[in-house]
């Protein structure tokens, strides 16, 4: 399992690529192997915002549905235009072409919250 | 737990196992998706030994077979399979299964693993003939070789040509063990199943053979959750899901093996008024053309008003579109009537349309 140095992760189990107030958004490898083959990330197309610990949306897999809660509350950037088709990506690449959501944050000392690279592999036991 | 003789087999393969039935069963070794078109497309292997055997015999076992089943035993042959279901008094439904007719005084009966103790106790209960009923579900393994290539491997793997019709078995003998060959299966294409005794490294010798006959074949393991789409894509009924002891065969759209005629049988009377009064619901076969995920539970609307839920679905990985059956009320249950699902207080347009999903 592959858990990158350099990102920010949360207890819901999403990484933040962190650069000034923008950051990409996406689940960890860990999440991706527990939902399994995914089908669809159901986002709305014309989100614009998220609010930290709110759902913003779901990622279908075969097994099960998994809502994706906001890490920090921030201006949506885009969504990742290539998971319409390709929702696969999020399995085969989570920290890369699976990304899902590009944000500007509100309040850049949110990310005080979030857990780095040990305080994630000890959240899922690694 | 219980766990099958290839447990050590899946666990060595880095299956995902899961608590099925009381058994540790794997549920994917790989992707799902991937699992299921290698069975479409060429051949999986499928560990089904949770599944219960029974064997019935004596000679009233024909009786009590008839008695306790809906379809007519009498129809069968020496080394012919028959897919019937047991009901109540009040036509729900016990359980589905295969019925084989290894002579005319003995049968065995394959069931669905979750109703194993239930269905055993069920048949004794309603043994009021000279017949033996003897639960052999913990000694026998079974495996499923599901795929257009099956039959290839099959051959390869018992070293002769096996050339039987659909629903129809032979037994082999394989190395010091006595082997079913049963032309059935779960998946909708050409496959066997195979019911042999014997221990861990037997089983594994089995498994290991049947692999290495597959290897131009690409042959892989496949786990539960493909078994469960596979089956889905061609409408197959799944106990808990689509059937349970709630619904009748009538409603369920399982007449053709509910043979009203037969002389006496048990939700008979039921039966029969259902089928001539109509059923109050039916199952559909539904399909989306917009992206979605049908699972059970999720209620079916029509104009905003509930007539029914889905009892299984997924997103087909042959037409990469939603499909689910549901039970909804009959006056809806019209091909091609449009009707929405209601996901998380979305409304999916969706069609009713006939079965086989995937042909």
């Amino acid at each position: 399992m592959n858990f990158p140095e350099n990102l920010k992760y949360t207890k819901e189990h999403e990484w933040l690529r962190i650069d000034g107030a923008t950051a990409y958004v996406g689940i960890t490898d860990y999440a991706q192997g527990e939902l399994g083959d995914i089908v669809y990330v159901d986002i709305d197309e014309d989100i614009e915002s998220i609010e930290m610990d709110e759902s913003f949306g779901t990622i279908e897999a075969v097994k099960t549905v998994s809502d994706l809660f906001a890490p920090v509350s921030a201006k949506v950037l885009e969504l990742n235009p290539k998971l319409a088709d390709e929702p696969q990506l999020v399995n085969s690449d989570p920290y890369g072409e699976g990304w899902i959501l590009k944000i500007e944050m509100e309040d850049t000392s949110s990310v005080d919250n979030l857990m780095d690279v040990n305080s994630y592999k000890e959240l899922v036991g690694q | 737990m219980k766990r099958t003789k290839f447990y050590d087999i899946h666990k060595n393969l880095g299956a995902k196992l899961v608590d099925f039935a009381g058994f540790e069963m794997p549920v994917q070794y790989s992707s799902i998706i991937a699992e299921h078109k290698a069975v479409r497309n060429s051949v999986g292997v499928f560990d089904v030994s949770h599944m219960g055997e029974f064997f019935v015999s004596g000679p009233e076992a024909e009786k009590l077979i008839q008695h306790v089943t809906v379809n007519n035993v009498a129809n069968l042959n020496d080394g012919k399979v028959q897919y019937s279901a047991m009901c109540y008094e009040d036509g729900g439904i016990v359980d589905d299964l295969l019925v084989y007719q290894i002579s005319d005084q003995k049968f065995m009966l394959v069931v669905n693993a979750s109703n194993i103790e239930k269905d055993l106790a069920w048949i004794n209960s309603n043994n009021r003939f000279d017949a033996k009923i003897e639960n052999e579900s913990d000694d026998y393994s079974l495996l499923a070789v599901q795929g257009p290539n099956s039959n290839m491997v099959i051959n390869k793997f018992l070293g002769k040509e096996i050339d039987i019709e659909y629903y129809t078995f032979l037994t082999e003998d394989y190395e010091d063990l006595e082997m079913i060959v049963s032309r059935t299966g779960y998946t909708g294409e050409l496959g066997f199943e195979l019911y042999f005794k014997g221990n861990v490294e037997q089983a594994a010798k089995i498994w290991n053979a049947i692999f290495k006959a597959g290897e131009e074949f690409e042959i892989r393991p496949v786990g539960l959750a493909a078994r469960d789409s596979l089956r889905l894509e061609k409408g197959f009924c799944l106990y808990g899901n689509d059937i349970d002891k709630t619904t009748n065969t009538i409603e369920a759209g399982l007449g053709w093996i509910t043979k009203l005629k037969k002389e006496d049988f048990i939700g008979k009377e039921v039966l029969v008024s259902t089928k001539s009064i109509g059923p109050e619901r039916k199952l559909v076969a539904m399909v989306a053309e917009e992206k979605a995920f049908p699972r059970q539970g999720y209620e079916i609307a029509v104009n905003g008003e509930i007539v029914g839920k889905i009892t299984s679905g997924t997103v087909s990985p042959i037409l990469e579109k939603p499909i689910a059956l549901g039970y909804v009320n009959t006056e809806c249950a019209n091909l091609d009537s449009e009707m929405n699902w209601i996901i998380r207080n979305k409304e999916i347009k969706v069609k009713i349309v006939k079965l086989p999903f995937v042909g």
